[in-house]
C-alpha cells in the first residue's frame, strides 16, 4: 500500500493503451467486415435476407454491449466453452459493432441519389458492376465522416473489456489503483489518455462532415 | 460434457429480474429528463455572447463524449468520496449519467438550434415578442420538435448504456443478473433473458416516445414528418 506514481506505473498505463488500440483495430477490421455484410443483407432482394439481418441490428442495438461480453466470457465458459478475455472482448465488441457500422453504411448507401441507380441499370450493368463501380464509390465518400465518428464510439466501448478482466488501458488504470489508492488521480489520467486517442478523431470526422458541404446529402446524426 | 440449458431454474428469480429492470428504468427516467435539462442549457450555453461560457460549455461537451463513460462513473464515484460525500450508488449513478447524456443531449440541441432560420427570429422581433417568447416559441419548441427522433434514441441508448452502472454496485439489471449467475451458476441463462429483458425495455421506451412525440407535437402527426 501506498507509494506514489513512478515510470513503472505509466510504463504499464502506456502497455493498457496500446492494447486499446490493438482491441479497437480488432473490433473495428472484424465489424468492419460484418457491417459490410450485414449492409448489403440490409438492401437486399431477398426478403428473408432482409428480415434476418434487421433482425439482427434490431437484437444488437436493443442490447447493452456489457451483457453481450458477459454472455460471451460467463455465459459460453457455464455452457463449457472457455473463452480468453481477449477472444471474449473481441467477438463482442465485433457484433456489436458490425450491427451499427451495418446500419450506417446502409444509409450511405441508400442516400445515393435515385438517378445514379437508374442510369447504371440503364447502361446495362449487371448488380455487381453497379454497385462497385457506381454506388460504392459515392457511398464511400457519404460514409467516412460518421465512420470516422464511430471510431470514436469503439474507442471509448473497449474500455467495457476491462469488466471481464482484459488488461486495456481501463484495466491497467484500476491495477495501478489497487496498489496506490489514488483512485481519483489514477481515473483522470486514464480520462485524459482517452481524451487524446478519441478527440483527434472527433474533429477529424467534424471536419470532414464540413468538407463534404452543402452540395452533397446531408445524412442525420445516428 | 454435454450441454444442458434450464431456463426455469433461473427463471423462478422473477422478482428480482422485475426489480432491477424497474431500477434500470427509474435510473433512465431520472437521467433522461435531468440530462435533457442540463444538455439544453449547455447547447444555449455554447451560443450566447459570453465567451467564458460558450468556451466552457464546448469544453464539457467535449471532454464527456470523448471519454468512455465508465471512466465517467468511476471519477464521480470517486471524486465525490475523496471531498467527502457519501452518497448511495443510484444517486452517484444518476449523476453520472446526467452528466454522461447531457453533453449529447447538447450536441443535438445545438444542431436544432442552428437548423431555425434567421428570418424566423427577426420576424418574432419584428412582432414585438419579448425576448423569453422569442426563446420559447420560435427557438426552443421547433428546435426540440425538428431533433426528437435523435434525442429519443439517444435517451434509449442511455437506458442501455446504465448497465455499466453495475461497476458500481447500483442494484440495476445488469447488477442484479450478476448476482444471480453467481448464485445459480447458470451464466448463459442468465445474461440470455436479461438481454431480453434489455431489448423488450428499449421497445417500450421507444413507443413510449412515440407516442409522447404525437401528444407533444401535433403538427408533426399532421404533416408526418418534422418541419
Amino acid at each position: 500500500m501506498g507509494g506514489h506514481l513512478n515510470v513503472n506505473h505509466l510504463l504499464f498505463l502506456g502497455h493498457g493503451a496500446l492494447w486499446t488500440i490493438g482491441l479497437s483495430l480488432i473490433a473495428l477490421i472484424g465489424g468492419g467486415i460484418a457491417g459490410f455484410a450485414i449492409a448489403l443483407a440490409r438492401i437486399s432482394p431477398h426478403k428473408s435476407v432482409r428480415l434476418l439481418s434487421a433482425t439482427y441490428v434490431q437484437l444488437i442495438q436493443g442490447t447493452p454491449l456489457l451483457v453481450i461480453l458477459f454472455l460471451g466470457y460467463f455465459g459460453l465458459a457455464a455452457i463449457g466453452l472457455k473463452v480468453s478475455p481477449l477472444a471474449a472482448a473481441g467477438a463482442s465488441l465485433t457484433l456489436y459493432v458490425a450491427a451499427y457500422l451495418g446500419e450506417i453504411w446502409r444509409g450511405s448507401i441508400q442516400s445515393v441519389p435515385k438517378p445514379q441507380w437508374e442510369a447504371a441499370e440503364g447502361l446495362a450493368l449487371s448488380r455487381t458492376q453497379r454497385m462497385m463501380k457506381v454506388i460504392l464509390p459515392q457511398a464511400i465518400r457519404i460514409a467516412t465522416p460518421p465512420t470516422v465518428g464511430f471510431m470514436v464510439q469503439i474507442i471509448k466501448n473497449t474500455s467495457l473489456a476491462s469488466v471481464v478482466g482484459f488488461v486495456e488501458l481501463m484495466r491497467s488504470g484500476q491495477i495501478v489503483n489497487n496498489s496506490l489508492f489514488e483512485p481519483f488521480a489514477i481515473y483522470a489520467i486514464i480520462a485524459v489518455v482517452y481524451f487524446a486517442m478519441c478527440y483527434p478523431l472527433s474533429l477529424l470526422s467534424q471536419r470532414l462532415e464540413r468538407r463534404m458541404g452543402r452540395g452533397m446529402v446531408n445524412l442525420a446524426p445516428a | 460434457m454435454g450441454i444442458e440449458l434450464d431456463f426455469p431454474a433461473v427463471l423462478e428469480r422473477w422478482p428480482n429480474f422485475l426489480g432491477g429492470a424497474v431500477l434500470t428504468l427509474e435510473l433512465a427516467l431520472f437521467a433522461t429528463v435531468l440530462g435533457a435539462l442540463l444538455g439544453t442549457l449547455a447547447a444555449v450555453g455554447r451560443g450566447t455572447h459570453s465567451a467564458l461560457i460558450a468556451r466552457a460549455c464546448k469544453v464539457y461537451v467535449e471532454a464527456i463524449r470523448n471519454t468512455p463513460l465508465l471512466v465517467q462513473i468511476f471519477l464521480v464515484y470517486f471524486g465525490l468520496a475523496s471531498i467527502g460525500l457519501k452518497l448511495s450508488a443510484f444517486t452517484v449513478a444518476v449523476a453520472a449519467l446526467t452528466i454522461n447524456v447531457g453533453a449529447y443531449t447538447a450536441e443535438i440541441m445545438r444542431a436544432g438550434f442552428e437548423a431555425i432560420p434567421r428570418g424566423q427570429i427577426e420576424a418574432a422581433e419584428g412582432l414585438a415578442l419579448s425576448r423569453v417568447q422569442i426563446y420559447w416559441h420560435i427557438i426552443l419548441l421547433p428546435a426540440v420538435e425538428r431533433v426528437y427522433p435523435a434525442l429519443t434514441s439517444q435517451f434509449v441508448l442511455l437506458m442501455l448504456a446504465s448497465s455499466i452502472c453495475s461497476q458500481i454496485s447500483a442494484e440495476e439489471l445488469t447488477a442484479v443478473a450478476n448476482y444471480i449467475q453467481s448464485d445459480t451458476y447458470r451464466a448463459f441463462e442468465t445474461y440470455i433473458i436479461v438481454a431480453v429483458i434489455y431489448i423488450i425495455l428499449s421497445l417500450v421506451m421507444r413507443a413510449g416516445f412515440w407516442g409522447l412525440g404525437l401528444v407533444l407535437f401535433p403538427r408533426r402527426r399532421r404533416l408526418g414528418t418534422a418541419l
